[in-house]
């Protein structure tokens, strides 16, 4: 398992009522169910990722984040859920405000474009990074809105939108350096979020 | 029908016939005081009595959802891409059970049938039926069936009602319930359309306000014309121009041409018309867009689709189709979003298909995954 998804089951409460944006195949649903009993709604909008969340027995709900969450009542869940999309979304910030009126408490993830790999990528090249973590082309990608830590902070600061826990977590290299510069040498971001 | 059956057929298949004599006491407060349900099985019931699926058909549906009644059929039964061994609903799996519901006209008790207290066809004085009352009645077959508990229950448009009303007033008695291309209740043009259709009906000369068979005749003609207008509410534009287009069956625009013009879309629809005037009853068509029109799942719950569906208990599967505008994909969400209001469990598919209101019929493959995956979670 990805491990932003293994880090969000600590901020999960067991039994609570969970909200998935973006869930793909349903992993972290998946998870969230069978070690924290939640009761949990996956939203998404690719029909092969759709497949395997029914293969799951999951309520998988298709549905395209970008048209909001209109159909959900404020304050419906206990928290609401996106991993790994916010960069995905034509408009992340009002997608962020529905996250919050709809749920009590959101956790996000994302990848940091501030990444030094990126940086060095763009610095030294002049192009637009492609890594094994971004592997796509500018003109092909899903990820629209790129953002560093410090970009959905400042984002968060605007909106005043409370984060009540920030974790880094790196896939690969420097463990101990993400702690020291996390804007510089974190990879993802887990962001716990209350209004 | 083909000189040999599809390996992927239920075959041959044979309708049965219950008569009820328990007296069935309707919403309308009328009773019939016995009546008869005419049905098909497909598959085996096995000995835990788990694996049983009911089918409920929309408007012009009936019992024979799969499968040949003879060699000589052209057609197999309305659902057959979906019913059969290895299909979504695999009948290697599950005991299907598919019905013709009262106040029909193929074989269940219904206003052609002949009503006990007079000895002649009950024509216009046959009940008026809701769908609580379909519902009512197969729970008794049901019951006649030895089924407790439906593993499914599986419908599309007018069907996927009787699967929420069974939810509903049945929640022990349904573990799955299959909602397709169906809504909470109809709007006003969904409305306005039956109402049309009624009217081409009753003003036909021949319909004797209902009474035609005591007249020996049929009013052939209104019931024509009411399936035309359904037929156009069932197909998309662009389904309706890829397949017809502007093309001319008959004639010219030729200057000078005094010939008269036939379009292919006009031939086709007054062949969907004939035909359909030709094996249907027209007091079952009026006595089915009621109940179609009257159906308002929420109705008793001041309104409120969260509190009706509180009381379910089964989990939902619900699908829509892209360009369906009969019952769009908006009415989908409506129960999708009441089923989570209510905390049930629910998942939701959209389909993107062409065909309008008919995709629900139509061979699909993103539909048959969707739909296949799913009944194959379903346990026995």
């Amino acid at each position: 398992m990805r491990i932003d998804l293994n880090e969000i089951q600590h901020w999960i409460q067991q039994g609570s009522r969970i909200l998935d944006l973006g869930c793909g195949d349903g992993t972290l649903l998946k998870f969230l169910i069978d070690t924290k009993q939640v009761q949990g709604y996956g939203l998404e909008i690719d029909p092969a990722q759709i497949n395997i969340c029914i293969d799951k027995g999951l309520n998988v709900i298709e549905q395209n984040l970008d048209r909001g969450l209109g159909n959900f009542a404020d304050k419906s869940f206990d928290t609401v859920l996106m991993t790994q999309a916010l960069q995905t979304l034509h408009f992340p910030h009002l997608v962020l405000d529905e996250m919050l009126r709809v749920g009590k408490e959101c956790i996000v993830t994302f990848p940091n474009f501030g990444h030094w790999k990126a940086r060095f990528y763009l610095a030294t090249r002049g192009r637009m990074p492609v890594s094994d973590l971004l592997p796509y082309e500018w003109y092909n990608t899903p990820n629209i809105h790129f953002c560093t830590f410090k970009d959905f902070e400042v984002l968060c600061r605007e909106r005043n939108i409370k984060v009540i826990h920030r974790q880094v977590v790196n896939e690969q290299s420097g463990q101990t350096l993400k702690d020291f510069m996390p804007n510089l040498f974190g990879e993802t971001a887990i962001y716990h979020l209350r209004k | 029908m083909p000189n040999q059956i599809p390996a992927d057929s239920v075959g041959l298949v044979t309708p049965q016939t219950h008569r009820f004599t328990a007296p069935l006491l309707l919403a309308c407060g009328r009773t019939l005081d016995e009546y008869e349900l005419v049905y098909e099985t497909y598959g085996q019931l096995n000995a835990a009595k788990s694996n049983a699926v009911l089918i409920c058909h929309a408007l012009s549906g009936h019992h024979h959802a799969a499968g040949y009644h003879s060699m000589d059929d052209k057609r197999p039964g309305w659902w057959d891409a979906y019913i059969g061994p290895g299909k979504p609903i695999d009948t290697n799996k599950f005991f299907v059970v598919s019905l013709n519901n009262l106040g029909g006209c193929h074989g269940s008790t219904g206003p052609r049938s002949i009503n006990p207290l007079t000895g002649k066809a009950w024509g216009a004085d046959f009940p008026m039926i809701r769908v609580r009352d379909w519902v009512a009645s197969q729970a008794h077959l049901a019951d006649v069936l030895g089924i407790d508990v439906w593993a499914a229950i599986i419908g599309g448009s007018l069907g996927g009602m009787q699967v929420m009303r069974w939810a509903l007033d049945f929640p022990q008695r349904i573990r799955h319930a299959v909602v397709i291309a169906s809504a909470l209740k109809l709007s006003a043009q969904n409305i306005a359309f039956n109402e049309a259709a009624r009217k081409a009906i009753v003003s036909d000369p021949n319909f004797f306000d209902g009474d035609y068979i005591e007249h020996n005749t049929l009013p052939k003609n209104g019931l024509a014309v009411a399936r035309m207008i359904g037929h156009i509410t069932y197909l998309s534009d662009y389904a309706m121009g890829e397949k017809f287009g502007r093309d001319l069956r008959s004639g010219s625009f030729e200057l000078g041409n005094d010939e008269p013009v036939e379009f292919q879309i006009e031939s086709y629809l007054r062949y969907q018309g004939d035909s359909f005037a030709n094996t249907f009853d027209a007091n079952s068509y009026i006595r089915i867009t009621k109940a179609l029109d009257y159906f308002d799942l929420a109705r008793e719950f001041n309104d409120d689709p969260v509190s009706a569906f509180k009381q379910t208990n089964a989990k939902f599967l619900v699908i829509s189709f892209s360009t369906d505008w009969r019952f769009a994909p908006e009415r989908s969400h409506e129960i999708v979003n009441a089923l989570v209001g209510a905390n049930r469990p629910v998942t939701y598919a959209e389909i993107e298909s062409k065909h309008g209101h008919d995709a629900f019929l139509l061979p699909d493959e993103r539909y048959e995954q969707v739909f296949g995956r799913y009944l194959a979670g379903v346990k026995i």
